[in-house]
């Protein structure tokens, strides 16, 4: 009996742990651990729980009750659809995606941008699949606005997230991919291929909106962590991993 | 709902990986088993393992592993692209690779029982009667084996429709090319187009029971 009651105390303690779990898309693969490691300090004691997947994926899992606290999408239009189903709080953008091409191919170059994909010796080019992917549309915008799209759609392999786009494009079994920025820009990844920076007027903005979701909405840590997406150290690294501010 | 084109070319890509993986791991796995079925010994003993080992092992291990290996960069993935002329990832070629890899323990396994269940008395009754090796096995092994093969052959086939870790990995979802079923559902849902999701599900599940009905009754049969 008595045991049954330390037992008891011991998972009231665990259960009550300050954590709150984040779902986050896969452009933040790299930026979040900072960042989280940055709120961790300013408030000890509490753990950043985050897992990686695709927002679209996160979406539907959310919607069916999955039991995270905080939701970050790579867009704004499936915080907003969660939050027409009531499923979760008003959506804030935090910061905007940019769009890279990226290759490990010392012979192909990115300065020219786009045009360079619709040379012979690129055969395969990683885009994340624009049907649900935020980056897989901005890429497919990109590549019609330059007249590309019909040149280059025969060549394209679709990631199921970004970050396996990515992936497809460092393992060099694409010979080149429309990446996030952020992905890139990351320290693990510095000396690594030749990238470039496509022009942000050439797709449409990847906004990057964060919502508090139902099941994390008694949670005081899960606002607070939103909130702390738009404070200055936030911000700073996300500016370090190429993301855009908002004012 | 009517299936739309995208779920046909899906099903197609599907029905095309699952038949030319079930006729490579007829030929492959038919002599294997055979060698396991008449073998004892410990290389056996780890052959077959070794062989069962893709019941076990996550999918995506083994899509990860032909990913890795056969990038472009290597010296395995250089050799293949000279000879096929494309990479192994991203093709359908490298899709039936990873298909036999993980359908290979549910080829072998009753392709093996079947062999097995072929007496020895018969087969020294079909040598004294002057069959040779190959006449032997063609007229007296496989006949009487038969169920276990088809049996084999079916979950195979069956096994396959459903693949998705290897494909998730190593495909790239290319539609018409590597876009299978299972990948097609999973995009529909990320897409929110849940009618479609539920559609393309039904009629897999249609497709995978009665194949599994038609297991059921070989395998019976062979009881009886």
């Amino acid at each position: 009996m008595r045991l049954a009651l330390i037992f008891l105390i011991m998972a009231a303690t665990l259960a009550r742990a300050d954590e709150v779990s984040v779902a986050a898309a896969a452009d933040l693969t790299y930026c979040l651990p900072a960042i989280n490691a940055a709120f961790e300090k300013a408030n000890p004691g509490v753990k950043v729980k985050t897992t990686f997947g695709s927002s679209g994926n996160f979406f539907a899992q959310i919607k069916s009750g999955a039991p995270f606290d905080v939701f970050l999408s790579a867009d704004i239009q499936y915080p907003l659809a969660l939050e027409k189903a009531g499923m979760a709080g008003d959506a804030q953008v935090y910061a905007k995606g940019r769009l890279a091409l990226w290759t490990m191919n010392a012979g192909l170059d990115v300065s020219k941008g786009l045009a360079m994909l619709s040379g012979t010796e690129v055969k395969r080019v990683a885009i994340a699949n624009p049907d649900h992917a935020p980056y897989g549309r901005a890429a497919k915008a990109a590549l019609t606005h330059e007249g590309l799209w019909d040149a280059v759609s025969p060549k394209l392999v679709y990631g199921e997230n970004i970050a396996q786009t990515a992936q497809f494009a460092q393992t060099g079994n694409a010979d080149a991919g429309l990446v996030a920025l952020s992905l890139v820009m990351a320290p693990s990844m510095a000396g690594k291929g030749h990238y470039f920076e496509i022009p942000a007027d050439e797709y449409p903005a990847i906004d990057q909106a964060a919502v508090v979701t139902r099941a994390g909405s008694g949670k005081g840590l899960a606002e607070a962590y939103v909130a702390y997406l738009k404070s200055s150290e936030a911000r700073k690294i996300l500016e370090q991993f190429g993301f855009q501010l908002p004012k | 709902m009517i299936l739309p084109k995208e779920f046909w070319e899906a099903l197609w890509v599907t029905v095309r990986l699952a038949t030319a993986t079930t006729a490579l791991l007829a030929v492959i796995g038919v002599p294997i088993a055979q060698w396991l079925a008449r073998g004892k010994g410990r290389v056996h003993l780890m052959a077959e393992a070794l062989l069962t080992l893709p019941i076990v092992l996550p999918p995506t291990v083994i899509g990860f592993y032909l990913l890795v290996m056969f990038s472009p960069q290597t010296a395995v993935g250089g050799m293949w692209t000279r000879v096929m002329g494309q990479p192994l990832p991203f093709s359908f070629a490298g899709l039936v690779v990873g298909s036999v890899i993980y359908s290979l323990p549910f080829a072998i396994q009753p392709f093996r029982a079947g062999l097995a269940g072929v007496s020895r008395e018969l087969l020294d009754v079909a040598r004294i009667s002057g069959a040779g090796r190959v006449g032997t096995f063609w007229h007296v092994t496989l006949p009487t084996a038969w169920s276990g093969i088809a049996a084999g052959m079916v979950l195979s086939f069956a096994h396959t429709l459903g693949e998705f870790g290897v494909v998730l990995m190593l495909g790239g979802s290319i539609p018409g090319r590597t876009k299978v079923v299972s990948i097609a559902l999973y995009d529909e849902v990320q897409k929110m187009d849940y009618a479609a999701a539920n559609a393309y599900s039904a009629a897999l599940l249609g497709v995978a029971f009665i194949l599994i009905l038609g297991v059921t009754l070989l395998q019976r049969r062979r009881g009886e």
